[in-house]
């Protein structure tokens, strides 16, 4: 007796494995993006204010903070999470699983982030900046109340991206340990040529980050309606 | 009182400081509407961002009722700062928030937080600036005149002694300028409020200042009293200004009358003489001939004037002259007749 979908796939013979794997996914993509703005927004910050002809311009310390970036950006991803396994051990006990793979998700993605909040930053008219300084605000004030409320469309955006990256990430973490959907991708589909495997997490890849971007799409248009 | 002490300032660029404003002394009055006029690059945006500090001087003291802003602190000057208003070319709205919530953001950065205390505020100064049935709207929905009205509210927030307006009307259009200029001046009437504003039309000048400085390339060339400027001016970056203001067939008195017999004068009128039917007077008790060649009156601000360029021809044209001046008119030569246009 075989019901259509094992007929269509006939190697998947767990349903609820692809089902668990979704779930890990989903929450190394919700954990990870969580701590990545957490981290990136503060960041991002401080590369705005920092830079030339900036608030706070510092020289010296955005060049740092920018190179830093620049050097965490500029290594794939797959090698950054090889590359800090140690680190890893040391900040979560453990280089496996969703709680493995959620560091170096962190540091992959937080200085792509943090750079797509400094141009979001940009974007935000220096007229309304100065209005700010002749009333009085103070940088905090203004980040808080002038800066970040008036880049929102930008800064949600930015997250949407992040997010999409990080759905990459998580897919490339599956390869080395991390689980989720990349983790059945890369063992079914790719080490035992199930190639129904392959395709069903490819679809189901795909739904996610469209679910994502919709999402994102969704924010942002609220946010700018008036704009 | 707005004294500015020798200052000056100097930007750095490619290591060298290029001068935007030397050194000048200059001192505007409480309660006056104070205009500087220059054209772009002058240095008047430097001049007015150096009264709440947003530029700092290179040298020199700013001294703001007797606080020298120079040597506060930064949370000093940021104290300072919620007591001078400031509106904009480009109104600078906060383009997330509502009107009523652009209009509170300066209450809020004063450390108001009760919401009551806000909003009544927030009614009361849209209510001022004719703007309360659009409080729930965003700067988007408005039109340029109403942005700057809300520029104007959130400007006199937290009740400041000085509005400085920044080319406030220089991005609306000739009706919606009157408009918020009769705004100004009312506001100056009412609230008592110093207002300095730079503007490179004098016409914005004519209509609202008391007093008027005009800037040429980091200069002050001249300044004085609105009319005396406008209806006398002496350097040429005035009167460029003064003949932009007015309609073109008069700023055809500059052109020389050779042809034109008689001795060629200008007359200005001033307040009450703007009405007196001085000429008709003289030409009868002088028998001397007017002929008037370009004119104009209006007023300034609220002083009627009136300036005519004339002809004069007949034997007693100095009789004449003493005659308009106890009229309290003012006059002056513009050419010396060729001999043979003597009269």
């Amino acid at each position: 007796m075989s019901s259509p979908l094992q007929s269509l796939f006939p190697n998947i013979d767990d349903w609820s494995e692809i089902g668990r794997a979704c779930i890990d996914t989903v929450l190394m993509l919700g954990g990870s993006l969580l701590l990545t703005v957490v981290i990136g927004l503060p960041l991002g910050v401080l590369l705005y204010l920092t830079g030339k002809g900036q608030l706070r311009a510092m020289p010296k310390l955005y060049g740092i903070l920018s190179l830093v970036v620049n050097i965490l950006r500029s290594i794939p991803f797959i090698i950054l999470m090889i590359v800090l396994m140690p680190l890893t051990y040391v900040l979560v006990g453990t280089k496996l699983g969703i709680r493995g793979a959620i560091p170096p998700l962190v540091i992959g993605a937080a200085p792509f982030f943090a750079r797509l909040v400094e141009t979001a930053l940009r974007e935000v008219q220096r007229g309304v900046i100065e209005a700010s300084q002749a009333m009085g605000a103070s940088t905090w004030q203004i980040v808080r109340h002038v800066l970040l409320p008036e880049a929102r469309g930008g800064l949600i955006a930015g997250t949407t991206v992040t997010a999409i990256a990080l759905v990459g990430y998580t897919a490339m973490g599956g390869a080395i340990g991390a689980g989720g959907l990349g983790d059945l991708a890369y063992r079914y589909g790719y080490l035992s040529y199930k190639s129904d495997y392959m395709l069903v997490t490819v679809v189901l890849l795909i739904v996610l980050v469209q679910i994502v971007q919709m999402l994102g799409d969704r924010i942002v248009a609220h946010y700018t309606r008036h704009q | 009182m707005i004294r500015f002490q020798a200052v000056h300032k100097s930007y750095r660029v490619d290591g060298r400081d290029v001068p935007a404003l030397h050194a000048f002394d200059l001192d505007i009055a409480d309660g006056e509407v104070f205009g500087i006029i220059g054209h772009s690059g002058a240095g008047k945006s430097t001049l007015i961002r150096l009264i709440n500090l947003l530029e700092r001087p290179s040298g020199g003291h700013i001294l703001v009722d007797g606080t020298d802003m120079t040597t506060l602190s930064d949370a000093q000057l940021r104290e300072k700062r919620q007591r001078i208003g400031m509106i904009f070319q480009h109104f600078n709205l906060l383009a997330s928030q509502t009107v009523a919530e652009n209009v509170a953001f300066p209450l809020r950065l004063a450390g108001e937080r009760d919401a009551a205390t806000i909003r009544h505020r927030v009614d009361e100064l849209l209510a001022r600036v004719g703007l309360s049935a659009h409080a729930d709207k965003f700067p988007s929905q408005l039109s340029g005149g109403q942005k700057q009205r809300v520029g104007i509210a959130r400007a006199l927030a937290n009740r400041p002694s000085i509005l400085l307006c920044d080319e406030a009307t220089s991005a609306l259009d000739p009706q919606t300028t009157a408009a918020v200029l009769d705004l100004l001046a009312e506001i100056n009437r009412e609230l008592k409020l110093t207002i300095v504003l730079i503007t490179h039309e004098m016409d914005v000048v004519r209509r609202v200042c008391d007093r008027v400085a005009v800037l040429d390339a980091g200069t002050i060339v001249e300044s004085g009293a609105v009319a005396d400027v406008f209806l006398h001016p002496k350097h040429s970056t005035t009167r460029r200004f003064v003949n932009e203001a007015l309609p073109e067939e008069a700023a055809g008195e500059q052109a020389p009358f050779v042809n034109v017999p008689g001795r060629i004068l200008r007359l200005s009128f001033r307040g009450e003489a703007t009405w007196t039917p001085a000429l008709g007077r003289v030409a009868r008790e002088t028998d001397v001939d007017f002929n008037i060649l370009a004119g104009r009156i209006d007023r300034i601000k609220d002083l009627p004037y009136g300036q005519l360029t004339v002809a004069m021809q007949g034997a007693r044209v100095d009789d004449a002259l003493a005659s308009l001046r106890q009229a309290g008119i003012e006059i002056e030569e513009i050419t010396t007749p060729s001999p043979e246009n003597r009269a």
